[in-house]
């Protein structure tokens, strides 16, 4: 049993779970992994998540927390004293760390899942552009704020930083099954330089799935969409 | 009272009829901040709010000191982070992570399923307004006998939910609907009753006869 009693409910193929991971590793906090079939939703999932009935959740004790960001600082300010700071210190900074993560999970989260589930060339062309773009306005962000340092964080990897980085190896298995670099050095050559360092990074590296097994659940996840998308 | 001082500068640009700009003016009011207000035209946008909010183009916008924020939860975050009087955010950290949880579902999932209910054409009304109840009893559950969501003060889910408190009233009336009722969702509607009386947010909160006008006007459009 962890001495802090923390459990994360999560599956491997989840960047938003992996959020958590990366959180709790920067801390140095042992935790039970709980992983969720899905199907069925464990009773766990339901009672802890009723709202939205997804992972992750992180239990502390009793009380159960949603959605990955949410969790993320929660996890920075209980453990405030642990390892290093994930949100910044002041109180601008934070805001601008939190209005990117929320940009990532709306622009890139949808038009990275959009291009891999499109059933035509149009819709997969005209999310390409959405996530070329999104991946142009982070590589400003990262000049623009690391100060020429590593990480969005600066030395260490912070909030924005576990918030793109979380997405990397979809955006891995996007490039194998297109054929084509999503991340590209002469495009986005700061961001190509900032995913080798967050992918080696200690708290990072060893969480990450496997690009193969990732591959195969995607390939999967696209089939039963298309099968879906069919008329009958 | 925290006035600005003379070299501090907060200008916030926002739509009148817009709840999320809206949020920001109780979180102001609520800190007693004074602030320089533009009214933005979105048919028409100022080179200021296209400067200010490059990404999205859309208000609110607070401008603190020329550093701009977007996003009206950021916005709240920051404003609490920044003028700590009269704080909307507990310090607990489960209790902040259980305010910020609900802001994000009134915005990801209640909100949306009411406007949703009230602009839903014939075809899709019976589920839009199914959706819509489903959504109002997940507040219902959640709000419980508080006074507020914040507990006995005004917090940041009280502010976020500013829509359910009196937006939904008018959108309902204008679509013929029976959202929220004090019979279906007592809770709820007491809750409403609270917040639109509450001494600042009294304050804060636009008209009703033009807000109704308002939105009225963009029915008739359809």
């Amino acid at each position: 049993m962890a001495t802090n009693d923390l459990k994360l409910l999560s599956t491997p193929s989840s960047p938003f779970a992996l959020r958590v991971k990366i959180a709790l590793n920067i801390k140095g906090l042992d935790y039970d992994n709980i992983v969720e079939t899905m199907n069925p939703k464990s009773d766990l999932l339901l009672q802890s998540n009723p709202v939205y009935k997804k992972i992750p959740v992180l239990i502390h004790g009793d009380k159960p927390i949603s959605e990955s960001a949410i969790i993320v600082e929660y996890i920075d300010e209980v453990w405030k004293n642990n390892g290093t700071p994930i949100l910044p210190s002041n109180a601008y900074d934070c805001a601008i760390a939190r209005f990117w993560v929320a940009y990532i999970d709306d622009k890139w989260y949808n038009s990275s899942r959009n291009h891999l589930v499109a059933q035509n060339e149009e819709s997969k062309k005209a999310n390409f552009d959405q996530m070329e773009e999104v991946l142009l306005r982070l590589e400003d962000v990262l000049n623009k704020y690391s100060e020429g340092k590593e990480f969005f964080g600066g030395d260490k990897i912070g909030f924005l930083d576990i918030g793109f980085g979380s997405y990397l190896s979809w955006l891995r298995v996007t490039e194998k099954m297109i054929g084509k670099k999503v991340l590209d050095e002469t495009k986005t050559p700061a961001l190509v330089k900032w995913a080798e360092a967050f992918v080696a990074h200690p708290a990072v590296k060893g969480n990450l799935p496997e690009i193969d097994k990732l591959l195969e659940f995607a390939k999967g996840l696209v089939q039963r969409m298309a099968a879906a998308a069919c008329p009958k | 009272m925290a006035p600005a001082n003379e070299e501090e500068e907060v200008r916030l640009l926002g739509k009148w009829p817009s709840p999320f700009s809206n949020r920001v003016v109780l979180a102001l009011k609520l800190k007693g901040v004074e602030y320089k207000y533009s009214e933005e035209n979105l048919a028409n946008k100022s080179d200021d709010l296209l400067k200010y909010n490059p990404v999205y183009k859309k208000v609110p916008v607070l401008v603190h000191n020329g550093n701009p924020i977007a996003e009206s939860l950021v916005i709240l975050e920051y404003i609490d982070d920044t003028w700590t009087n009269n704080s909307f955010l507990s310090q607990d950290p489960y209790e902040r992570a259980l305010a910020r949880f609900w802001s994000k579902t009134l915005d990801d999932k209640i909100l949306p399923a009411i406007w949703n209910a009230c602009w839903s054409d014939e075809k899709g009304r019976e589920k839009a307004v199914e959706e819509a109840l489903e959504a109002l009893n997940i507040l219902e559950n959640e709000i419980k006998d508080k006074k507020f969501f914040g507990g006995e003060t005004i917090g940041l889910v009280d502010i976020a939910a500013n829509f359910i408190g009196y937006w939904v009233e008018i959108l309902q009336e204008i679509a013929g609907l029976e959202l929220l009722t004090v019979e279906k969702f007592p809770k709820v509607f007491k809750w409403s009753q609270e917040f639109i009386n509450h001494p600042v947010i009294k304050e804060g909160l636009p008209p009703r006869d033009e807000l109704f006008a308002f939105f009225k006007a963009s029915a008739s459009k359809k």
